[in-house]
């Protein structure tokens, strides 16, 4: 609960800077305030404290999960001081995340559907305004927008469940749910208008809702849309934080309530997680676009920790705790690497007509489309370990950890998801996802080559711009790094391989 | 017996559920964004009379708090979102959402 209060208190201060003009202390009293709620989490240590009627219990899931989300946090502000100190209403951004990251912790520690159904809106109002951002940039515009509207329909639905779970049962307190869903007799002698019906089609209309928020396959079509043309600093956002809050209360749910019923949603779980790990990595493998090629492999990353919602044993809440972490610290690495490139691609500004001859790619829509949304087309990557080592070493990392490639933290994330998972005797769905983490090592493995091959200026002789991108000397010196991302970059690696090396730190706790 | 408890619960969840379907429905076919955005209000309002009807089923007041948290927030989602309309309009001057087709891929 202390964190709570600390992470609001440091919005309203966040909002108060603009007032009091202390704008530029802003940035390391941000920094200093997520450690601050680190250690309030730590403090509280096996508490298990339950507040308000039981709408919040900050046992030691809720906790290590707001611990990994403000761990987040910490890495994702370091990452994105450019896109902060750039702006010009800095504070708006740092008390919209700064209240996003509230919900994310509501998100994690609720007992109560209400809680969930708060935690998931804190969460996503302001990620709705950050992702349009760029108030000119009509890609941006485009993607606050479909965030918005798959956003409110997915709430939509889970609302409907809750509603309709409520009718069945009369309460909305998971405890006093799962007690009432748990128990053969209460089944038996079933109190609610219409039966066990109205708790099926509740429980199949809150899987829905739950799904399109952690983007799984039949409901991700907004997933790629949305990363895009968002800016780069609030994908990351998105993709970590927003993911890891999401899974905590995915899991938390369908462990501690539903779970009395698992026999009617396992196998939709199941076609959800083998759907979203084979369509997931094998559409990455065509994307051009690196963030959206991070998107994809997001999905399939989420159908990796749908296994550990499918096991619901001791293990799987340890072990999606471990995966989110390793996940997030790449994830973070990853995007800050490619928001830094970004920035200093040249922007192309028609170049429909000369793209298609220069890059002649095999499906058409790559084109001219992805660069009048600002870069990150996986050419520009092309050349990076000259010209700047330690980005390009960075990168590296993040994406042979999201590979699964050992001993980086990827690896043990994946592998005890995948041995809880056989434990349990899925061993068909454990197969389909190994050839999709197999997939998955080509294309995190194209960039990799990509960062790593020199660059060709025979090919490009025609294209101004390209030649400029592609030489890049003149773009040396500008790709230097300020302080926070240099500290940034040897956290993530640092991290990457100390999860990797000491799994035990974290899997153990739980 | 309260007034509401006269008409039998599964008549309001038949009720409901129509509506949160037009909603859907409205959602998923309509190509105006403010139209969309009335049919998100109106699958919440189908979501609002049920929890209204199985609070009085269960004489259960919790249900009826939980329809103030469901207007509180959906005035604010709606907000952000008639925001990012007009942030859309004044680039493309238009609320067609045909229009937005720029990410693709």
């Amino acid at each position: 609960m202390k964190i709570l209060y600390i992470l609001t208190g440091l919005g309203v201060l966040a909002m108060l800077a603009e007032i009091f003009r202390f704008k530029k202390f802003l940035f390391p009293k941000v920094l200093l305030g997520l450690l601050l709620a680190i250690a309030a989490a730590v403090w509280d240590w096996n508490t298990n404290i339950h507040y308000y009627n039981n709408m919040l219990t900050f046992d030691n899931y809720a906790l290590l999960f707001s611990i990994v989300i403000c761990a987040t946090a910490f890495l994702w502000v370091l990452s994105s001081q450019d896109f902060f100190s750039n702006a010009s209403n800095q504070t708006d951004y740092y008390a919209l995340s700064l209240f996003a990251l509230c919900g994310a912790v509501i998100m994690v520690s609720y007992t109560n559907l209400l809680m969930l159904f708060l935690g998931i809106e804190i969460l996503s109002i302001p990620i709705y305004v950050l992702a349009g951002s760029r108030k000119d940039d009509l890609s941006s515009n485009e993607s606050a927008l479909k965030y918005f509207l798959m956003g409110a329909f997915a709430t939509g639905f889970l609302l409907f469940g809750i509603t309709l779970v409520y009718g069945a049962c009369g309460t909305f307190d998971l405890g006093v749910l799962g007690t009432y869903i748990g128990s053969p007799e209460s089944i038996t002698s079933w109190r609610g208008p219409g039966g066990e019906t109205l708790l099926f089609a509740g429980i199949l209309l809150i899987l829905i809702g739950m799904s399109f928020k952690v983007a799984a396959v039949p409901f991700h079509f907004w997933t790629p849309d949305v990363y895009q043309g968002a800016p780069t600093p609030v994908t990351a956002f998105m993709s970590t934080i927003v993911k890891t809050a999401a899974f905590a209360a995915f899991l938390r749910l369908f462990m501690s309530c539903f779970v009395g019923y698992a026999s009617l949603w396992n196998d939709i779980i199941w076609t959800l997680a083998a759907l979203s790990i084979l369509l997931g990595n094998i559409t990455a493998v065509y994307q051009s676009n690196v963030k959206r090629m991070l998107a994809y492999s997001g999905i399939s990353h989420a159908g990796y920790m749908m296994l550990a919602i499918l096991t619901s044993g001791d293990m799987s809440s340890g072990a999606v705790l471990y995966y989110s972490a390793a996940y997030s610290v790449a994830s973070i690495g990853a995007f800050a690497v490619l928001a830094i490139v970004e920035q200093h691609t040249p922007s192309l500004p028609s170049p429909k007509g000369k793209e298609e001859g220069v890059q002649p790619s095999p499906f058409g829509t790559a084109g001219g489309r992805e660069r009048s949304s600002g870069g990150g087309g996986i050419d520009s990557f092309t050349g990076l370990s000259k010209r700047n080592p330690l980005l390009a070493f960075s990168m590296t990392i993040s994406m042979l950890s999201l590979a699964g490639i050992p001993p980086l933290a990827g690896f043990f994330g994946k592998y005890y998801l995948f041995s809880s998972a056989l434990q349990s005797g899925y061993v068909w769905l454990v197969l389909i996802a190994v050839l999709g983490s197999l997939i998955g090592v080509y294309y995190y493995l194209k960039v990799i080559i990509k960062i790593y091959s020199p660059p060709q200026p025979s090919q490009r002789d025609g294209d101004e711009s390209s030649k400029l991108l592609s030489f890049g000397q003149p773009k040396v010196a500008s790709e230097a790094l300020g302080w926070s991302i240099t500290i940034l970059i040897f956290l993530t690696i640092a991290l990457s391989l100390l999860l990797g090396i000491f799994p035990d730190l974290i899997i153990r706790l739980i | 017996m309260s007034s509401i408890q006269t008409i039998h619960i599964n008549l309001y969840i038949l009720l409901s559920s129509v509506l949160f379907c037009i909603g859907v429905m409205g959602v998923l076919f309509r190509r105006n964004v403010i139209i969309v955005f009335m049919s998100i209000e109106l699958m919440l309002n189908a979501i609002n009379l049920l929890l209204v009807a199985f609070s009085s089923y269960w004489n259960d007041p919790s249900g009826q708090i939980f329809v103030f948290f469901v207007m509180v927030v959906a005035a604010a989602e709606v907000a952000v979102g008639l925001a990012i309309l007009i942030m859309i309009y004044r680039n493309t001057g238009t609320t067609d959402i045909n229009v937005l087709n720029k990410l693709k891929g």
